[in-house]
């Protein structure tokens, strides 16, 4: 196994990963002004429009929208697994400590995918397949990523499995994922995406599915396994309940684009666009009884027909006519954070 | 096709559409009919399959719109085995100097009627049956599964064969009466697994809750939601049945002579096909593939039309 | 996977019985309503009562509860199947045993069915594959036009083209060239030659097999298209996979799950398909046994090759559930 190069902090890399341009001083992650689109039937939908966004090691960036607005879109181009057709990344860069993921031809992009960056999904039951085991799935990753026999992707497997800490590791590397509850599964994904020791693992919504008791060890484990590892963390999820506690910097995004970019307690504290704070107030709480709920009145934009001018005006309550002409870029905040809204002093001082 | 049951097999339970997920009723599915006739409209293949049906419907049910000539007015002297001429009649005449134009279209109506009454028992049945089995489940279930199976274990065409043995009267009634206890089979199973996707959807335990009676579920959201594969079903058996039917013909088992339907005439034509009368064969060969494709495309068309998935 | 085996043969013995009962039962009809046909066998000249009694007590047919119309005549039914399992199925019309007759004529329908079957389901398999990799590409669009028009030719007209103006054809146009190799020709003879059992049964099994082949190309090409959709494909991808072991290893065998299922249905249609095809070809085997009794109107022979085939179904469905299990481990747990 040869010795570490500067992409990467621990672990192989295979040869073709090597031979690339690494700048160990670049951020870990840095995606600039990502563009996607997709073809359909009824026309080009914009479903990532513009979005930029930083990592370094260690640290846990929490992705926060709605369904819709593009934060799985953004996980899967990073992870280059978007169908394409219909789906087209139209403009920005990906890059991997320096090394623009885009620009990559598919064997290398190949290459990177599960060795430097891994992702777990939301549905772990149709995410696994159904045919094989789960040592088998684990395993795979071993034999053909590393070259390792089929005795050693085994032993490798329940090392995994005993790391995410499902019970009786040894006997149940062979059973199939239909066998295990929700949150065991999940821990499997969870197992699958460690298994290469990437530098990044995202999680695109990992405890939607689950129980909230569930929910929170699965959180934990993520948390501890990312302190021990090392590793950038990029959550994605629409709940902000879970954001708040495991995170340190949140992007939040709104129809495709990056709406506002802060610290975790930045944001909690001060939100500085009139969508967060309509997100933080939408959250019910106990001294609120007996009033109404504070919903974000409207829907989002169809993303084949995004309005010109700021996509969130429709349902703004800080709305003037600026808005409806002029988008918004990402306006610098004071304390290191954006926030794409003209009026955004405004709502911070509100 | 001489199996009605492979056609309808898990290709269609995979593939076939389970109704919105969501809604009530009547409201949601407009959705699923709106949008399947939204592609229906704009799809070549529809509308040519469409047409062959059509035809041959307006053949079955209006022959003289089709034809002057009686089918039974036959002069085995003159015109015995005439191929067919420009000058003559086009379609030449059959081994008894019948007019074989006239023959084919009059035959059409036999083969389609035992194809309509056929796919209809077969469709009352199966509703019936499998929506009892996927609503109900435990006993009736069981009860109906296990009658399913021991019909289901009679080959097709052999239990074809069985059955007209016993019943020696060869007519319209008796053939689809076969067709039907063969294949009631396959649609059944059908329906019951879509009946059994439908009845878990929460719309149904919502309806339930509110306290609606067990009938007034079935009737106003279960069958509604479960019923397309049914429409695509039909379709496809209709065809199916063209062909069995057919071939019991031919093997002598279905209508006889003097009924004149497509399977007699292949019958009749096989050997002289190579004595220099191709016609006679290839004729009403044609007719019943060019039938049974017709069906079976918008089978297809509509098949793919319903699925959710495509949206 | 020990308790759905269980199961799975629990429910086999009560269908099979079922099945055969449902045979019996409409024999004895047919017979309770069209009238005796050892009587019928003599037309207006019949043998004295006491000849006729014991002709049907040699076929087994001097049952009294024969006399009512309805009667399930269950006795009778529990001693056919008694035969039955001491593989007695009795004698035909002319006095030969069934069982004989049968067990000459299996070997030959077998190997037809084999040729059928393995064509079907290599070719089928094959083209559904190709298909559904290169979805509304030229191949896909062929191979879904080709199994379209095949599936709408009952397997009655196919055989009688394809023997015609096919077979026959090249069969004498072979015959005429000297270069022609002599196992060519005999592949297109126009009749089964037992000399080469394997050969001349290559055209009809061909024909057996297209519909069916038809089928399972569809199948194979939707199942395939779907599971190139599942969410497992992506988490595949995500892994690094590269596509060609994602689709070969990843979804294949998940795809292959239906088409197994199919098969088991098919063998159905390949008996039915099986009676057309001897027919046409005139092929000595089981099939052709029952083509002639239908015409003889030999009931005895009728019902007991159907039973026999109707247990070869069952089981061949019995085996099919069993390596379905085996493919899907979903199945093994329920």
């Amino acid at each position: 196994m040869t010795d570490t190069t500067v992409g990467s902090k621990r672990g192989s890399d295979p040869a073709a990963l090597a031979d690339l341009p690494w700048d160990p001083n670049a951020p870990l992650l840095e995606v600039t002004d990502l563009q996607v689109e997709f073809h359909t039937r009824d026309g080009v939908a914009q479903a990532v429009n513009g979005v930029s966004f930083d990592l370094k090691s260690g640290e846990t960036l929490g992705i926060l929208g709605e369904s819709g607005c593009g934060k799985s879109v953004t996980a899967q181009a990073i992870m280059g697994i978007l169908d394409i057709p219909p789906a087209r990344v139209a403009a920005g860069s990906i890059k991997l400590r320096g090394v623009d993921l885009l620009q990559l031809d598919e064997k290398t992009r190949r290459h990177v995918r599960a060795n430097k960056i891994a992702i777990i999904f939301q549905d772990a039951l149709s995410a696994l397949n159904p045919v094989f085991t789960v040592g088998w799935q684990l395993g795979e990753l071993y034999r053909k990523h590393s070259g390792a026999s089929r005795a050693q992707a085994k032993e490798k497997a329940i090392e995994l499995l005993e790391l995410v800490q499902v019970p009786a590791a040894r006997e149940r590397v062979n059973s199939f994922p239909h066998q295990f509850s929700g949150g065991m599964r999940q821990r499997v994904m969870i197992a699958m995406a460690l298994a290469l020791e990437p530098d990044i693992i995202i999680a695109d919504e990992p405890t939607t599915a689950l129980d909230v008791t569930v929910q929170a060890q699965v959180m934990k484990l993520l948390a501890d396994l990312q302190q021990q590892q090392d590793m950038g963390l990029i959550l994605i999820t629409h709940d902000m309940s879970v954001v708040a506690e495991v995170v340190d910097k949140i992007t939040v995004m709104y129809a495709g684009a990056a709406v506002e970019r802060a610290d975790v307690h930045q944001i909690y504290e001060r939100p500085a666009h009139p969508y967060t704070k309509g997100l933080l107030e939408s959250i019910p709480r106990v001294d609120m009884k007996g009033h109404e709920l504070a919903a974000i009145k409207g829907i989002p934009p169809a993303l084949t027909n995004l309005p010109e001018g700021c996509s969130f005006a429709p349902r703004c309550g800080f709305v003037r006519d600026r808005c409806k002409t002029d988008d918004p870029p990402l306006y610098d905040v004071p304390g290191n954070r954006q926030s794409a809204c003209h009026y955004w002093e405004e709502v911070f001082n509100s | 096709m001489s199996d009605v049951r492979s056609t309808a097999s898990q290709e269609d339970l995979e593939e076939v559409p389970q109704g919105p997920s969501e809604g009530k009723g009547k409201d949601a599915t407009r959705g699923l009919w709106g949008d399947a006739w939204y592609e229906l409209r704009r799809s070549p293949t529809f509308w040519s399959a469409s047409v062959l049906v059509a035809i041959v419907t307006s053949m079955a049910v209006f022959p003289f719109l089709w034809t002057s000539v009686e089918p039974d007015a036959c002069f085995l002297a003159e015109h015995g085995r005439e191929a067919p001429s420009l000058d003559g009649r086009w379609f030449g005449y059959t081994f008894q100097g019948c007019d074989m134009w006239a023959q084919v279209v009059y035959g059409s109506s036999k083969s389609l009627a035992v194809a309509v009454l056929s796919a209809i028992g077969v469709s009352v049945i199966g509703v019936a049956l499998g929506t009892a089995a996927g609503y109900y489940g435990g006993f009736v279930d069981s009860v109906i599964g296990r009658f399913t199976d021991v019909f289901f274990g009679l080959p097709f065409l052999l239990g074809a064969l069985v059955f007209l043995a016993i019943v020696p009267v060869r007519n319209v009634w008796s053939i689809s009466g076969v067709l039907i206890v063969l294949g009631w089979t396959s649609l059944t199973r059908i329906m019951r697994g879509s009946v059994l996707s439908t009845k878990n959807k929460d719309f149904v335990d919502a309806s339930r809750a509110l306290g609606a009676s067990n009938r007034h579920i079935i009737f106003k959201h279960v069958l509604p939601n479960s019923i397309a594969p049914l429409f695509v079903l039909s379709t496809i058996y209709l065809g199916a049945f063209v062909s069995a039917e057919a071939t019991l013909t031919y093997l002598g088992v279905g209508f006889q002579q003097p009924d004149a339907t497509w399977g007699l005439l292949i019958q009749e034509g096989q050997p002289y096909a190579l004595q220099g009368s191709p016609h006679l064969l290839i004729i009403p060969c044609a007719f019943v593939v060019v039938t049974v494709l017709a069906f079976i495309l918008l089978g297809d068309v509509l098949r793919d039309a319903l699925d959710p998935r495509n949206r | 996977m020990g308790r759905y085996l269980a199961r799975r043969l629990l429910q086999f013995i009560p269908v099979v019985l079922g099945t055969l009962f449902l045979l019996h039962y409409l024999s004895v009809l047919s017979i309770q309503f069209n009238g005796d046909p050892i009587r019928a066998l003599f037309g207006d000249r019949p043998p004295p009562d006491a000849v006729l009694q014991a002709m049907r007590a040699r076929f087994g047919l001097d049952d009294p509860c024969l006399d009512t119309r309805g009667n399930p005549c269950l006795g009778m039914f529990l001693d056919r199947v008694g035969d039955y399992a001491r593989l007695d199925f009795g004698i035909d019309f002319r006095g030969r045993e069934i069982t004989d007759i049968v067990v000459q004529r299996f070997p030959i329908t077998l190997r037809l069915t084999a040729i059928a079957l393995i064509f079907e389901a290599i070719v089928g398999i094959f083209l559904g594959v190709l298909a559904g990799l290169r979805k509304d590409k030229g191949m896909d669009n062929a191979v879904r036009v080709s199994t379209t028009l095949l599936i709408a030719f009952p397997t009655f007209v196919f055989g009688v083209i394809v023997q015609v103006f096919f077979a026959l054809q090249i069969g004498n146009w072979l015959d005429t060239q000297p270069w022609s190799p002599l196992w060519l020709r005999n592949m297109f003879t126009p009749v089964y030659l037992s000399d080469y059992p394997w050969l001349s049964l290559v055209i009809p099994g061909l024909v057996l097999g297209s519909y069916s082949l038809a089928s399972i190309a569809r199948l194979t090409r939707t199942s395939l298209i779907e599971n190139l959709r599942a969410d497992y494909v992506r988490t595949a991808r995500a892994k690094g996979m590269a596509q060609r072991r994602v689709v070969g290893i990843h979804t294949l065998r998940n795809s292959l799950i239906p088409v197994v299922t199919y098969l088991g249905i098919d063998i159905g249609n390949l008996m039915g398909g099986a009676l057309v095809t001897e027919g046409i070809f005139n092929i000595p085997g089981v099939g052709g046994l029952i083509f002639q009794s239908v015409r003889l109107n030999d009931s005895t022979v009728i019902i007991a090759v159907v039973a026999i085939l109707a247990v070869v179904f069952l089981t061949a469905n019995l085996l099919v559930d069993i390596f379905y299990a085996v493919l899907d481990p979903r199945i093994r747990y329920e």
